[in-house]
C-alpha cells in the first residue's frame, strides 16, 4: 500500500516533469516582436462563427504582412467553447504562459464578462474584445484594460423601434424571444424607441433551446400589428418554420441575430416569411458601399471556402484587429510602461470599418458605431440583407447621459414594460 | 497506531510533493512560466482534483458513481457568489468571505445529503441516470433563473479575500491554500475509510443486504456518505469559483460534469489519489493540446489521449502504474494473456 503510494506519487511527479519538457517554453519578450493572442470559439455552438473570426484575423494580419511599426507580429491562437471559465483559462494561458501583449477576443457574452474581470487584474496587458456583446461588460464595473470596438446587443437593434412605429405604422408589437440576458438587452433597446413613441409591446418569452413554439404562436395577440422575432440560431429557425406552418400572417420584424446565414440558407416553409423581412443589425451582407464591396472581394478571394459574405463575427474581429494595428502604428510599437501610450492611442482611435463607416470609443472604452435597418432580398435563390436605413453614432446609452440610462435599471424580462391596456 | 502511521506517511509524502513540485519548477523554468504552472496547472489540477475526489470517494468506497458532484460543487459556488460582498450583480451580498464560505460549504453538505436521499434506492446505471438528471436539472435551472442566479451570464467578480497582505489569487498563495485543502481532504478520506463508518460503507459496497442484516442502517450510511462527498465537492466548488472569478452555468453544465467523470476515470477509481492524477493529466492536456497539435483540431488529441488511457488501462493511470510495477516485480507467467 505505502510502496504503491510512493510509486504513484513518483509517477505523478515524473509525468509533471516530462510534460514540462515537451511543452516548448515560450521565448521571452524580445524587442522586435509583438505577441498578439486571439480567443474565439472553435468548439461548441458558435464554432462556425469562430472559424470566420479566424479568417478575418488572418486577413487583417496578412494585409500588414505580420509587421507593424517595423516589429514582427506573432499570433498565438486559442479556442474556447463559449463558456466563461474556458475562455478565462485560455486567456490566462495566453498572458502567463505565452506572454502575449494583447488579446483579441472573446466571442460570446459570458466570456466577455469573464475576460473583462480578468483584465482588471492585469497590468501591462490589453484585451480588445472580439465580438462579445453583453451590455454590462462596458456599462457597469468597467475595466481600464478592456476595449470594445463593437456595439452591444442593445446598440445592434437601434432604429428598429422607430422604423416599426413610423414606417410600418405599428402601434402594438408582439415580441417573441429567448428568455435570457442577450435578448433582454435587445428588447430593452427596441422598447426604448418604440414605447417612447407611444407603442405597446406584448412579450412572449420562451426558454433557450425551445423546439415547440405552438403555445407561443397561439398566444400572439390577433390585434398585434407586427411580430418582433428576437430568437437566434436554431430557435429562430424553429419559430419561423412553425409560424409559417401555422399560417401566420402578421408582418414580422427581426433582431440582429435572427436573420443570419443559418436561417437564410436553410430550406423550408419559413422562406416564405423571410423575403423582404425587416431587421436591425450592425452589418449588411449586400451593401453598395465600395469599401464593403472591396472587403467582400478580398475575403472571397482569400477564402473561397468561406461564407457567401463575411459574417458578423468576421467583421467585428477584423475591426478589433485593425484597431490594435492602428494603435500600434501610432505609438510605433511602443508597449513599454504598462502599455500606457498604446492604451491611450486605442481610446482615441477612429477605426474605419469594412461597412464604410467609422467606429470610436466612449469614456468606458465602448464603441460608438453605426447600425442598420436591413431588408432580406432573394438573389437567384440565395438570400442576402440589403440596407434600408443607416444610423450613425449609436451610443451604448441611446444618446442619454450615462447616469440617466443606468437609472433605467438592467434589462430583464419585465424591464422595461409597456403592455397594451 | 497503524492508521496514524498511514496518515503520517501519506501526509508526509503528499506535503513533500506539494512543496517540492513548485520549487523544482522554479528551478527548471523561467520565473513567469513557473508561476503559470503553479497558479494555473497545479492549482487548477488541485481544485478539480478535490471535486473529483468527492466522486472517487463515493465510487471507490461506496460503489456509487454519482454524476451530481459537479452540481454540488456548483451549489457551493453559487451560494458563495450569491452571499459574498462584492459579487456582481448583488443578489444577497453583504457577507464577508468567512461567513459566505461557511454558508457555501453548509449548502454543499445539504445538497449532497439531498442527492443521497433522492438517489438512496437506486444503484448502478439507475444511480447514474438519476444523478445525471439532477445535474442537468440544476444546470437548466440556474441558466434560466435570473432573480437568484443571473441566468446565462452568472455571477462575477468573486475575487476572494486578501490574506496576509496578499491577494487570494496570487499564484503562490492560491496554490498553498489549494494544496492545504486538497491534502487535508485527501488525508480525511484515507482516515475516514478506516473508521467504523468507512468500513461499514465498504461493506455496503460489497454486500448491502448482509450489512443490513448485521443491523446497520444502510440507507443512512449512504446518505451520510453523500453528505461527506458534498462537503468535499463544496470545498472544490468554493476554490473553483474564486479561481474563475465567479460562476456561470457553463461551469457546472453537462460538459463540466463529463470532464469530472473523465478526470476520475483517467486517474483511476481505485484510490483517492487517482482523482488528483487524473486532474493533473486533464489540466495539462486541456491547456497545452492546442500548442502541440493543430489548433483547430486539438480536441481530437485530447480525446485520443483519454481514449487510449482507458483502452490500455481500464482502471486509469493508477492501474497503469500498478501494472507496470507488477511487471517489473516479477516475470510474467507463461501463458498469461497479453494486456
Amino acid at each position: 500500500m505505502f510502496k504503491g503510494l510512493i510509486t504513484r506519487r513518483a509517477a505523478a511527479a515524473l509525468a509533471v516533469t516530462a510534460s514540462a519538457a515537451f511543452v516548448a517554453p515560450a521565448f521571452a519578450q524580445q524587442g522586435g516582436v509583438i505577441r498578439i493572442g486571439s480567443i474565439k470559439t472553435l468548439e461548441g455552438p458558435f464554432a462556425t462563427g469562430g472559424q470566420d473570426a479566424v479568417r478575418a484575423l488572418t486577413m487583417a494580419f496578412e494585409e500588414v504582412n505580420f509587421t507593424v511599426a517595423g516589429k514582427k507580429i506573432e499570433w498565438v491562437r486559442e479556442s474556447s467553447n463559449a463558456q466563461a471559465d474556458v475562455a478565462l483559462a485560455r486567456a490566462r494561458k495566453l498572458i502567463e504562459q505565452d506572454q502575449v501583449d494583447i488579446i483579441i477576443g472573446p466571442l460570446s457574452g459570458a466570456e466577455g464578462m469573464a475576460l473583462r474581470d480578468y483584465s482588471r487584474t492585469l497590468t501591462g496587458n490589453t484585451i480588445v474584445n472580439g465580438q462579445s456583446a453583453a451590455a454590462d461588460t462596458t456599462l457597469r464595473d468597467v475595466s481600464p484594460n478592456f476595449f470594445r470596438f463593437n456595439g452591444d446587443g442593445m446598440q445592434w437593434i437601434a432604429g428598429l423601434g422607430t422604423y416599426a412605429y413610423k414606417t410600418m405604422n405599428a402601434r402594438h408589437v408582439a415580441m417573441v424571444g429567448g428568455d435570457y440576458a442577450f435578448p433582454y438587452a435587445q428588447v430593452f433597446g427596441f422598447m426604448q424607441e418604440f414605447c417612447k413613441l407611444g407603442g405597446k409591446v406584448t412579450k412572449l418569452w420562451s426558454p433557450l433551446g425551445t423546439t415547440d413554439f405552438a403555445s407561443t404562436i397561439a398566444s400572439i395577440p390577433k390585434n398585434a400589428d407586427a411580430v418582433l422575432v428576437i430568437h437566434g440560431g436554431t430557435d429562430a429557425l424553429a419559430f419561423l418554420t412553425q409560424y409559417a406552418q401555422a399560417g401566420g400572417q402578421q408582418p414580422l420584424i427581426a433582431g440582429p441575430v435572427t436573420v443570419d446565414q443559418v436561417v437564410m440558407s436553410a430550406r423550408g416553409p419559413h422562406r416564405r416569411l423571410l423575403n423582404n423581412l425587416i431587421s436591425a443589425g450592425p452589418i449588411v451582407d449586400d451593401s453598395d458601399d465600395p469599401t464593403w464591396k472591396a472587403f467582400v472581394d478580398r475575403y472571397k478571394k482569400r477564402f473561397p471556402d468561406g461564407f457567401a459574405a463575411p459574417s458578423i463575427n468576421a467583421v467585428h474581429y477584423y475591426i478589433a484587429a485593425r484597431a490594435v494595428l492602428m494603435a500600434l502604428e501610432q505609438v510605433k510599437g511602443d508597449l513599454s510602461s504598462n502599455q500606457q501610450a498604446f492604451q491611450a492611442a486605442l481610446a482615441k482611435l477612429e477605426v474605419p470599418t469594412p461597412m464604410g463607416g467609422k467606429v470610436r470609443l466612449d469614456d468606458n472604452r465602448q464603441a460608438i458605431a453605426s447600425n442598420f435597418i436591413r431588408r432580406v432580398v432573394d438573389r437567384n435563390g440565395q438570400l442576402f440583407t440589403t440596407q434600408v436605413e443607416r444610423f450613425d453614432n449609436v451610443t451604448q446609452t441611446y444618446g442619454m447621459p450615462r447616469a440617466e440610462f443606468l437609472a433605467l435599471g438592467s434589462p430583464s424580462r419585465d424591464n422595461p414594460s409597456c403592455p397594451p391596456q | 497506531m497503524n492508521l496514524a502511521r498511514t496518515l503520517l506517511r501519506a501526509g508526509g509524502i503528499g506535503l513533500a510533493i506539494l512543496v517540492l513540485a513548485p520549487l523544482a519548477l522554479r528551478a527548471m523554468l523561467p520565473e513567469n512560466q513557473a508561476l503559470f504552472w503553479i497558479g494555473n496547472i497545479f492549482a487548477r489540477a488541485l481544485i478539480y482534483g478535490i471535486i473529483a475526489l468527492s466522486l472517487t470517494f463515493l465510487a471507490t468506497y461506496g460503489g456509487f458513481v454519482s454524476l451530481a458532484q459537479m452540481m454540488v460543487a456548483g451549489v457551493a459556488g453559487y451560494v458563495l457568489a450569491i452571499t459574498v460582498q462584492g459579487a456582481v450583480p448583488v443578489i444577497i451580498g453583504g457577507f464577508g468571505y468567512p461567513v459566505a464560505i461557511l454558508l457555501a460549504l453548509g449548502a454543499a453538505v445539504l445538497a449532497g445529503l439531498a442527492v443521497g436521499a433522492i438517489s438512496a434506492r437506486t444503484n448502478d446505471i439507475y444511480l447514474l441516470m438519476i444523478t445525471l438528471a439532477l445535474a442537468v436539472g440544476f444546470y437548466r435551472f440556474v441558466e434560466t433563473n435570473i432573480d437568484w442566479f443571473n441566468g446565462y451570464e452568472g455571477i462575477r467578480n468573486v475575487l476572494g479575500p486578501d490574506l496576509l497582505g496578499r491577494k487570494f489569487r496570487d499564484p503562490i498563495l492560491f496554490y498553498a491554500i489549494a494544496s492545504a485543502t486538497a491534502l487535508s481532504l485527501y488525508l480525511g478520506v484515507i482516515f475516514l475509510v478506516r473508521t467504523p463508518f468507512g468500513l461499514a460503507l465498504q461493506g455496503i459496497r460489497d454486500n448491502p443486504r448482509r450489512v443490513s442484516a448485521l443491523g446497520y442502517n444502510v440507507m443512512l450510511h449512504r446518505i451520510v456518505a453523500f453528505g461527506i462527498a458534498g462537503f468535499i465537492a463544496g470545498c472544490g466548488g468554493v476554490l473553483a469559483t474564486i479561481y474563475n472569478i465567479g460562476i456561470s452555468p457553463g461551469s457546472i453544465g453537462l460538459g463540466a460534469t463529463m470532464n469530472l467523470l473523465i478526470i476520475s476515470v483517467i486517474g483511476g477509481l481505485g484510490h483517492p489519489i487517482g482523482a488528483f492524477i487524473g486532474a493533473l493529466l486533464f489540466a495539462i492536456f486541456d491547456t497545452f493540446a492546442a500548442s502541440i497539435y493543430d489548433r483547430d483540431r486539438f480536441n481530437t488529441l485530447i480525446g485520443a489521449v483519454f481514449l487510449s488511457i482507458v483502452l490500455i488501462s481500464p482502471d486509469g493511470a493508477l492501474g497503469m502504474v500498478r501494472r507496470l510495477r507488477e511487471g517489473f516485480a516479477r516475470k510474467p507467467r507463461a501463458g498469461a494473456p497479453p494486456l
